[in-house]
């Protein structure tokens, strides 16, 4: 059973390529598509790591990642968060909240990869 | 012997001709028919009102007194007619431009409308007037004692009184009916007018034929004539050289300023150029007037008994002759000298009455506040005029009874002149001087008024009448130096000269130096620039359109007093509303009414009154004149509320800069939000694309997931075009570059093709046509209509989830055009989302499965309004419903 990653993203076509190639190299991928209930599922199956997406039906990937850092249990979860937005500001915010890297899309598959190995598997 | 009632006889029918022509004349001019009402002529007839019963029998009395000193009483008006008609033009000019009732109207106006002032000149019209008018009822009572003497049946004074009381109350009537018919604003009687004019006619031939009678009938001729005044002692008697000159002045004087001269001279002037004819024909008339005024004195003194009235030689003359028609004929002279005299006097005070003293005290008494919304204002004035009328008669009576009737009647002329003559300096510095002042000219009048009242008015009453004759001789209280004749010692002189020295010089000398003294108000000034230079400005007015003025000298005015800020956004708004953009709305009564209430707020209503009167009645003021008064009336606002107005205007300052950021952050803002909305909805398919574009690179998969994977790359890959060309589309709807193709169809068929273009199968929504078969003609843009049904289907389809989604789609015809509403069933669209999804990138439910970028209402709402109809969200249907509303068919009935 490899580490598991939860990846939280409202574009089921994203999802479906991200858990392709996370599950190709090894990782549990689970998957969550609405922001409101977000945290419930993090703290119901803990990850090891979550990827976050910023635009989210109910609630934004900022919230979220503020209220994971608030948690003890989950603060030190390591945060991917990736926007389509593509603006600095965004990038500022989410290290401001204690998010470990941020990605824009279109991302290159390997460099998700990469990332996600470089932490879990460190 | 002459019978009593034919005389009586004949004054009526006079008097019932005398009514006839006025009416006939009021007939005229009201059916506009008046050009010959207007003539130099007329004018020059009706100044001669000047000659009164003092002129007519009087003169003949004072020449039978005097000598040659009568004359001075017809010099001072040919002066000025000849010399001074540079004053009367002036003053015509003046009373036409600010439309000038009366004497008291021109000094109220003239130093700001001060309602006091008029009060004033009122007040010593009145007075000054009552003794002449009394002195008329007089002269028409003895006339007719005259007849009834020679009648054999000698009159008592019961007789006399009753004669008087009748003559009054006749007179009454006339002036009441032809004087208050109109209240035109210039106040002009075109019947009393005609009237005037007939009895300048009647007295002038009747005294002239009484001369004709006496030089060739009783004298024997000219020459004869002449022999016989060189050897009476009239020709001999020394004249006083400063009595003269007084009497010359005095009567130029009255001639400028007493009541009745002001209202034929200048408030019923038809055509200023009148006055050139009137220059030279006046000044013939009252040549003729005292042509043969000498002749009938001296054959008068020299036939006549020692104990015969000269005053009334006139009559009596040709009675003594047996000269019973030349005798009527003369009385009928006498009789038009004192009516006519009467009548206009009346008039000129009545408005002055009515208008200075009744009109502003109701006013002010406050029980008018319905009246004045009513309009029963106008009844007001009219009664309160009928009614000064009567009142004004009833005082020259009253005064006729109480005088006795007994004072020689130049006498009371000359003391009437005089009082009248005070108006003189405040009346010529106000028109020539910019100086002059309010306060100035109130003290000036009041002075002379004092002063005339105690040398001349209450001694001519009699000796202890009013002052006994031990004041007269030592003075009130023994104070020498106030004796009424001898003012601060000066004696010997003649009790006139003395007189009129004195109250001249005082009211004059208060009137300038208060005036030096004091500050004209900021609509005195005004009032004073435009009577000083009535002809620099009514020339310069020339260059605004009548009854119009420029909104941009409105709002450069305005700016003085408002402010620029507060000026401009009333302009400006008043602009809006016209539906104009821009500072200058058109100047409507409407806007002109509010931008007077806005500028009375800081000025005074009587100011703000003024200010946009002139502008608007595109009058007689300078634009300069106007600034140098708002210029002060701000600087003294300024003065009192400098701090305030300036925090105010950094206030206005600040919130205007506030305002604008907050445009401006917004602006940036809602490009952020888009730019970033569409980056969001680039990059979300290309994320795809490219993802499983390299997953079908970099891994060896099975044939199943590649076809999987390059299917979704394809649909991306087409969402991503749908994007761009939404994107496109709506870019150029926004910029109105759009063309449309107009085309004929049918509104069925339309939404047939847009079911079918939708592609929407029927297991995803039932569509149902609600009045299909109703069919509507089209000539629209049929492509971009069926761009919106398709839109709304495929959003039925997309958002509706329901088990069993449906959409009904029915046609109606609403106020003469037709809608077709899109009604769903399912759960519709939240209250607050209702008021944002035609904007661009709303979406509803947040999400992005639906596949739209949330620009389909958007381009929606663009096309239906490039097309002239509509689009709205019809809320309470139960599910979403969107309303189309067609474009008007004007196209198709043009057709």
């Amino acid at each position: 059973m490899g580490k598991r990653v939860l990846l939280i993203e409202d574009e089921p076509n994203i999802i479906e390529a991200i858990s392709f190639i996370l599950s190709r190299d090894g990782f549990t991928v689970h998957t969550h598509e609405d922001g409101e209930t977000a945290m419930e599922k993090v703290r119901a199956t803990p990850p090891d790591m979550i990827i976050l997406d910023v635009m989210l039906p109910g609630r934004s990937g900022f919230d979220i990642l503020r209220d994971l850092r608030a948690d003890p249990i989950t603060a030190g979860l390591p945060v991917l968060m990736l926007t389509a937005r593509g603006q600095t500001k965004d990038r500022d915010l989410a290290e401001r909240l204690g998010a470990d890297h941020f990605m824009t899309k279109p991302f290159s598959n390997s460099e998700v990869r990469d990332h996600v190995r470089a932490v879990l598997e460190a | 012997m002459l019978s009593f009632n034919l005389l009586v006889v004949v004054a009526l029918a006079y008097v019932l001709l005398l009514f006839l022509v006025a009416f006939m004349a009021e007939r005229r001019a009201a059916e506009g028919e008046d050009g010959w009402l207007r003539s130099p002529m007329i004018y020059t007839l009706s100044i001669s009102i000047y000659c009164t019963a003092w002129t007519f029998y009087g003169a003949v009395g004072y020449a039978a007194r005097s000598g040659f000193e009568f004359v001075t009483i017809y010099l001072g008006p040919t002066l000025v007619m000849v010399g001074w008609w540079w004053i009367l033009r002036r003053l015509v000019r003046i009373g036409k431009t600010q439309r000038i009732t009366s004497i008291a109207d021109l000094i109220s106006s003239r130093f700001g409308k001060s309602t006091q002032l008029g009060m004033i000149v009122t007040i010593m019209a009145v007075i000054a007037t009552t003794p002449y008018i009394a002195l008329q009822l007089q002269s028409v009572t003895l006339s007719f004692a005259v007849f009834a003497d020679s009648d054999g049946s000698s009159w008592s004074l019961g007789d006399l009184n009753a004669t008087a009381i009748w003559v009054a109350i006749g007179l009454a009537v006339f002036t009441i009916v032809f004087g208050t018919r109109n209240l035109d604003a210039n106040e002009r009687h075109h019947g009393i007018v005609i009237a005037v004019a007939v009895e300048a006619v009647v007295k002038l031939v009747a005294l002239l034929a009484v001369g004709i009678f006496v030089v060739w009938g009783l004298a024997g001729g000219p020459s004869e004539m002449l022999a016989q005044i060189e050897a009476s002692e009239l020709s001999t008697w020394n004249q006083d050289g400063g009595r003269w000159i007084t009497l010359i002045f005095l009567s130029a004087a009255a001639f400028l300023c007493l009541p009745r001269m002001f209202q034929v001279l200048v408030v019923e002037n038809a055509d200023e150029r009148h006055l050139h004819v009137a220059s030279w024909a006046f000044p013939l008339y009252l040549m003729a007037m005292s042509l043969f005024v000498l002749p009938i004195a001296v054959v008068g003194l020299d036939l006549l008994p020692e104990s015969a009235n000269p005053d009334l030689f006139v009559l009596t003359l040709p009675l003594s002759q047996g000269q019973n028609g030349l005798a009527i004929f003369s009385f009928l002279g006498g009789f038009s000298s004192a009516t006519s005299m009467v009548i206009v006097s009346t008039i000129a005070l009545a408005t002055m009455v009515s208008n200075h003293i009744v009109v502003p005290i109701w006013l002010s008494s406050g029980g008018n506040e319905g009246a004045m919304q009513s309009g029963d204002v106008r009844r007001v004035i009219v009664i309160s005029r009928r009614l000064s009328i009567a009142g004004i008669l009833a005082l020259g009576y009253l005064y006729y009874r109480l005088s006795g009737g007994g004072t020689a009647l130049a006498a009371i002329g000359l003391v009437s002149f005089s009082g009248a003559v005070q108006v003189l300096p405040v009346m010529l510095g106000g028109i020539f001087w910019r100086g002059a002042t309010r306060v100035g000219a109130a003290l000036g009048l009041v002075t002379g008024l004092i002063v005339w009242g105690w040398t001349l008015f209450l001694p001519s009453i009699g000796e202890n009448a009013v002052l006994s004759a031990a004041v007269l001789l030592e003075g009130p209280c023994g104070i020498a130096w106030l004796r009424p004749q001898a003012l601060f010692g000066i004696e010997g002189l003649d009790p006139l000269i003395h007189g009129i020295f004195w109250s001249m010089l005082f009211n004059s000398a208060m009137f300038f130096l208060c005036s030096v003294m004091s500050f004209p108000l900021p609509l005195e000034r005004l009032q004073g620039a435009q009577f000083v230079d009535v002809f620099a400005h009514s020339a310069q007015s020339r260059t605004w359109t009548r009854g119009t003025a420029d909104a941009e000298d409105l709002l450069i005015m305005s700016q003085r007093i408002l402010g620029s800020t507060q000026a401009q956004s009333v302009f400006q708004a008043a602009a809006m509303d016209q539906g104009k953009e821009g500072y200058l709305p058109d100047v409507t009564p409407d806007f002109v009414e509010r931008l007077e209430r806005e500028l009375s707020g800081s000025v005074g209503a009587a100011t703000a009154h003024a200010m946009i009167g002139q502008l608007t009645q595109g009058s007689n003021v300078s634009v300069e004149d106007l600034i140098a008064v708002a210029d002060e009336a701000a600087q003294i606002l300024e003065y009192s509320n400098q701090l305030e107005a300036k925090s105010a205007e950094q206030e206005r300052t600040a919130r205007a800069l506030r305002e604008a950021n907050a445009k401006l952050t917004e602006v940036s803002e809602q490009k952020d939000a888009f730019l970033s909305q569409i980056s969001h909805e680039l990059r979300t398919p290309m994320t795809s694309i490219r993802s499983f574009s390299e997953i079908l690179r970099e891994t060896e998969i099975g044939p199943k997931d590649r076809s999987k994977y390059a299917g979704i790359i394809h649909n991306e890959a087409i969402r991503l075009t749908r994007l761009l060309d939404d994107l496109l589309d709506l870019s150029v709807l926004e910029n109105g570059q759009v063309e449309l193709h107009q085309q004929s169809g049918s509104l069925s068929e339309l939404i047939e093709r847009a079911i079918d273009a939708s592609g929407v199968s029927k297991k995803e929504l039932r569509i149902i046509r609600v009045n299909a078969e109703e069919d509507v003609p089209l000539h629209t843009d049929l492509d971009r209509l069926a761009q919106v049904f398709i839109n709304l289907i495929t959003n039925a389809a997309k958002y509706c989830d329901v088990e069993e989604p449906e959409l009904r789609i029915s046609v109606q015809a609403i106020g003469g055009g037709h809608v077709v509403d899109f009604v769903d069933n399912g759960a519709g669209i939240p209250r607050s989302k209702q008021a944002m999804i035609f904007e661009k990138f709303t979406r509803v439910s947040d999400q992005s499965t639906a596949g739209g970028a949330g620009l389909g209402l958007a381009i929606c709402r663009e096309v239906m309004s490039r097309l002239g109809g509509g689009i709205t969200y019809l809320p309470g249907q139960g599910g979403a419903a969107f309303r189309v509303t067609l474009p008007a068919p004007q196209a198709l009935a043009a057709q």
